[in-house]
């Protein structure tokens, strides 16, 4: 993919350590620098569509503007001296920022924005961790519906059998979640690893299995679907999940989707991803048969168990975030949303962005996430932007970084080629 | 013919990489109508320096002349317009068009200035082709013909632009030995028209055969240039390596103990379900080199992978220091003390994208002190790489250095160091120096031989008859899956190569 180890010719191999690091830091600039390029020239571009479509320069740097406003991101430029409270204790210390503004439109907006960063990371790291282990993970979205749904189903159903207390029971309704993304994807694994079956195609077509099982499920008539009353004429949907289920919003306000604790959960796997890869025999694994497969083989690890093993840790973080979600602010899957999301496929673009490394895929989740608020349509000055077109700018910009992302090898090669030239220029003066 | 202008001079040819001084005040010139070889190491400056003469890179200092006349080159198309063709070791064809189209390919002949005149490309590509002896169907697709076949495309393609001076890199490493021989018949016909050739090598009897003087670099500095006439082997090692080159492998007669590996009536198939090897038996000892000997793709390949536990035998029996391990993993395999060193270094033996550290780990990384309950310990991975980049004189790198960046006589050792360290009992050795340069080989050969010394038992499965020669204390040839001899290393090559051919077929000698 985009690691593309450029092989030196035998000559210009470097034999001193000293060349050796000079080279491998020159490697990872062109893994920080053409990503940030990639960006800013989406950017820029997009900034041709929105000129186009405002016709003013002016309209289209208020455009910007709106756009950064309604990420919410603003929010942080509110310095002043606060307190917050240390988590499971009466504590509170210095705060550069005010988290008692839960109402303001930043506060607000900041808070879908890392809501959205929240399941942006996980499925992100959904595609990243299958990647290196050489697997291309399409199955972001099924996955991620496989754990809301199996979430929405634990919640609401394993009340019926057992009381258990509020965190027991979301713990067992996200473990639920985990499980049945781990599962999807699995299969996906084993069959790459038994029959060859490529996991493009598997995961495609098992993402419309369970996009029309969990219609089936949900829909008019279907088993699940929600007997409350009220609900007749509404979107068809399963019913909601019990108060008690709900995991707990440490930031705005709970009935307007406040920020929710799965916040942290997303950080955490971020270490976890990181870690594993890097500090674990599996990862070590993993990885060895992502770079190499043949290799791998000849050196005693099976291949197979890796594959199988990468695709179920990967469905673990699509079906984790499909559960944070559910939990934490939609409390009930409806149709709809199992029909029209695509969260799971933003995610292949934010693993592409991110490069597959940890930092990388929190960055590009917090690019994607602020741009899908910053676009909303009431971030934006109706007088100048048309609302309607405002979620096509979104994706607009979107389609520009995936596509710059792919480019990034041209990238990559012209940031070679001014390298090359500056030598010569210099040698040339003298 | 020395009191004429050589056709091409380069003089002082100096450049620099960062931290690696590729080329240091070279000096080189080439006669009308001769072949002048470039021998080097790997990494000595040869590439770098045909680069310089294609325009490829642009020398720091220094100056060409060509018949005299200083030039420059700014990209590879004035040297074109100069006269001089590179025939690159990979080739640079398009697959899927004909022969006179690549040859054509950035230089066509057209009508009103838009058309191919194929017609015409194809008279041109069949006179020039003629006029060489070079037996070649222009219409033939590239990808159907031989690569010795294709090589000839590149060398009409440089003749096409009018070059009179041919640059060939390393052009026999890619033919078979037959190939190479036709190779040299096209290149002295080449220069008895009056071409001038340059020979870029490492291989010392190639270099004696064909060239009429050699020049040898090393580590970016000019050597020596002398007259092929007179020039031996091991002068020629000697220059090139910088000190006394051990051509055969010193070794004391063996003292072989019990056996270590025994294979029994073992049968093994291919992909595609053919049967490759057909009822091998045999047994190597502890302190002894088994050499198998044979031409490639007569069963080696299926034999190695099912001793590995790579691939499952049909049926017999492979039993490692009297355990039946035929159907054990490859990991147990390596747990049960065998040894492997993989044909393909780069597809199989290295992960080349891993650390020399996470390299030579592949077979501890599960265990303790490598990693305790599945968390890696990486300082004693390193601690380990360091021991062993020590032991095994690894350069190019530390213990973080990627594999891929390192050169291919490096990479060999780092595998030969992980295979080594781990004490096996059973090694096998799959082609160990191939594509290696003398001072690796020589490495490689020394080690296996103090390997044999450790009592381990050694099996050398290799294509190259010296290395056999040298190395092993007996001598199987495998023909068509079935060993059809065994010799001692007294046995003359004729004799070896008769047996490798099928000439000694069911006729067991020794």
């Amino acid at each position: 993919m985009s690691e593309t180890v450029r092989q030196l010719p035998e000559e210009q191999l470097p034999v001193s350590p000293s060349t050796l690091e000079r080279y491998r830091i020159l490697q990872k600039a062109g893994g920080l620098v053409a990503p940030l390029l990639t960006v800013v020239l989406a950017f820029l571009i997009s900034g041709v569509v929105v000129l186009l479509t405002t016709g003013s320069v002016v309209d289209t740097a208020k455009t910007y503007k709106g756009i950064f406003d309604g990420t919410g991101l603003d929010w942080f430029f509110h310095v002043g001296s606060y307190q917050i409270g240390v988590p499971f204790t009466s504590a509170r210390v210095w705060f550069p920022w005010n988290t008692n503004d839960i109402s303001s439109q930043a506060a607000a907006n900041l808070e879908q924005t890392l809501l959205l960063w929240t399941a942006l990371v996980l499925v992100g790291l959904a595609v990243a961790f299958a990647f290196r282990c050489g697997l291309f993970n399409i199955g972001g979205q099924g996955q991620y519906l496989a754990g809301s749904i199996a979430a929405v189903l634990v919640a609401t159903e394993l009340p019926h059998v057992v009381d258990l207390p509020g965190v027991l029971l979301i713990l067992v309704s996200v473990l639920g979640g985990m499980l049945a993304g781990a599962a999807l994807a699995g299969i996906a694994g084993i069959l790459k690893g038994t029959v060859g079956a490529h996991e493009v195609i598997t995961t495609i077509m098992l993402n419309w299995i369970v996009i029309w099982v969990g219609s089936y499920l949900f829909d008019v008539g279907g088993p699940l679907q929600t007997k409350a009353a009220g609900a007749a004429g509404a979107v068809p949907a399963s019913t909601d999940i019990p108060d008690k289920a709900q995991i707990h919003v440490f930031w705005g306000d709970p009935l307007f989707q406040g920020l929710d604790v799965g916040f942290f959960v997303a950080i955490a796997s971020l270490v976890v991803y990181y870690l594993t890869l890097n500090r674990t025999t599996l990862g070590y694994e993993v990885r060895a048969v992502g770079h190499n497969p043949e290799a791998a083989r000849y050196g005693g690890i099976g291949v197979a168990r890796n594959y199988f093993l990468a695709m179920a840790i990967a469905g673990t973080f699509a079906g984790l975030a499909g559960a944070l979600d559910l939990l934490g602010w939609k409390f009930r899957e409806d149709i709809t949303d199992i029909q029209s999301s695509s969260i799971g496929f933003i995610g292949i673009a934010v693993a592409l962005l991110g490069r597959n490394t940890a930092i990388g895929v929190g960055l590009a989740a917090l690019l994607f996430a602020a741009l899908q608020t910053g676009t909303a349509s009431r971030s934006l000055d109706p007088s100048i932007f048309p609302p309607e077109l405002a979620s096509s700018l979104a994706v607009i910009i979107q389609g520009l970084v995936v596509l710059f992302v792919g480019a990034d090898v041209i990238i990559l090669l012209a940031l070679g080629w001014l390298r090359r030239r500056r030598p010569q220029k210099a040698a040339t003066a003298t | 013919m020395s009191e004429a202008v050589p056709v091409l001079e380069l003089r002082g040819i100096t450049k620099e990489f960062p931290g690696i001084l590729a080329n240091d005040h070279v000096d080189f010139d080439l006669r009308r109508g001769e072949v002048h070889a470039l021998l080097g190491e790997n990494g000595a400056g040869k590439s770098t320096l045909m680069n310089v003469l294609y325009g490829l890179y642009r020398p720091d200092e220094g100056e060409i002349r060509i018949g005299g006349k200083p030039v420059v080159f700014h990209s590879s198309k004035d040297a074109i317009e100069h006269g001089i063709g590179m025939v690159h070791q990979h080739f640079m064809l398009i697959p899927v068009m004909t022969v006179a189209e690549n040859i054509v390919l950035g230089d066509e002949p057209s009508e009103n200035g838009v058309l191919l005149d194929y017609g015409a490309a194809r008279e041109r590509v069949r006179e020039l082709s003629r006029s060489f002896g070079f037996a070649i169907d222009p219409d033939a697709l590239v990808q159907d013909i031989t690569v010795g076949q294709q090589q000839r495309v590149e060398i009409l393609k440089a003749l096409y632009r009018r070059a009179d001076i041919l640059v060939l890199d390393e052009p026999t490493a890619v033919l078979t030995p037959q190939e190479a021989g036709e190779l040299f018949e096209i290149l002295r016909t080449l220069s008895r028209e009056g071409l001038s050739i340059i020979f870029i090598s490492h291989k010392l009897n190639e270099v004696l055969e064909i060239a009429d003087r050699i020049t040898v670099l090393r580590r970016g500095k000019l050597v020596d240039t002398l007259p092929a006439e007179g020039a031996t082997e091991a002068g020629l090692a000697r220059l090139m390596v910088g000190r006394e080159v051990l051509l055969r492998v010193e070794k004391t007669a063996a003292t072989p103990g019990e056996p270590l590996l025994k294979v029994v009536d073992l049968h093994v198939r291919d992909e595609r379900g053919i049967e490759k090897v057909r009822g091998v038996s045999f047994e190597a000892h502890a302190g002894e080199i088994v050499g198998l000997a044979g031409v490639d793709g007569n069963g080696q390949t299926e034999l190695i992978d099912a001793l590995a536990g790579l691939k499952r035998p049909e049926a017999g029996r492979v039993e490692l220091a009297g355990r039946d391990v035929t159907r054990d993993s490859v990991r147990a395999h390596f747990d049960d003390g065998f040894g492997h060193i993989p044909q393909d270094r780069q597809r199989h033996g290295l992960v080349l994208e891993f650390s020399i550290a996470e390299n030579v780990a592949l077979h501890e990384f599960r265990t303790a002190p490598d990693s305790r309950l599945g968390w890696l310990h990486p300082r004693t991975l390193i601690e380990r790489a360091r021991r062993l980049i020590r032991e095994f004189d690894v350069r190019g790198g530390g213990p973080e250095t990627h594999a891929g960046a390192l050169s291919g006589g490096n990479q060999q050792k780092v595998i030969l160091a992980r295979e080594i360290d781990r004490d096996p009992r059973v090694l096998v050795a799959g082609q160990p120096t191939r594509g290696l340069d003398v001072g690796a080989i020589e490495f490689v050969h020394r080690r296996l031989v103090e390997e044999r010394g450790e009592g381990r038992a050694i099996l050398l499965v290799s294509l190259e008859l010296d290395e056999i020669l040298s190395l092993s204390d007996r001598i199987l040839v495998l023909y068509e899956g079935e060993i059809v001899g065994e010799f001692p290393p007294t046995v003359s090559e004729e004799e070896l190569g008769l047996a490798m051919t099928g000439g000694m077929h069911a006729e067991h000698a020794a």
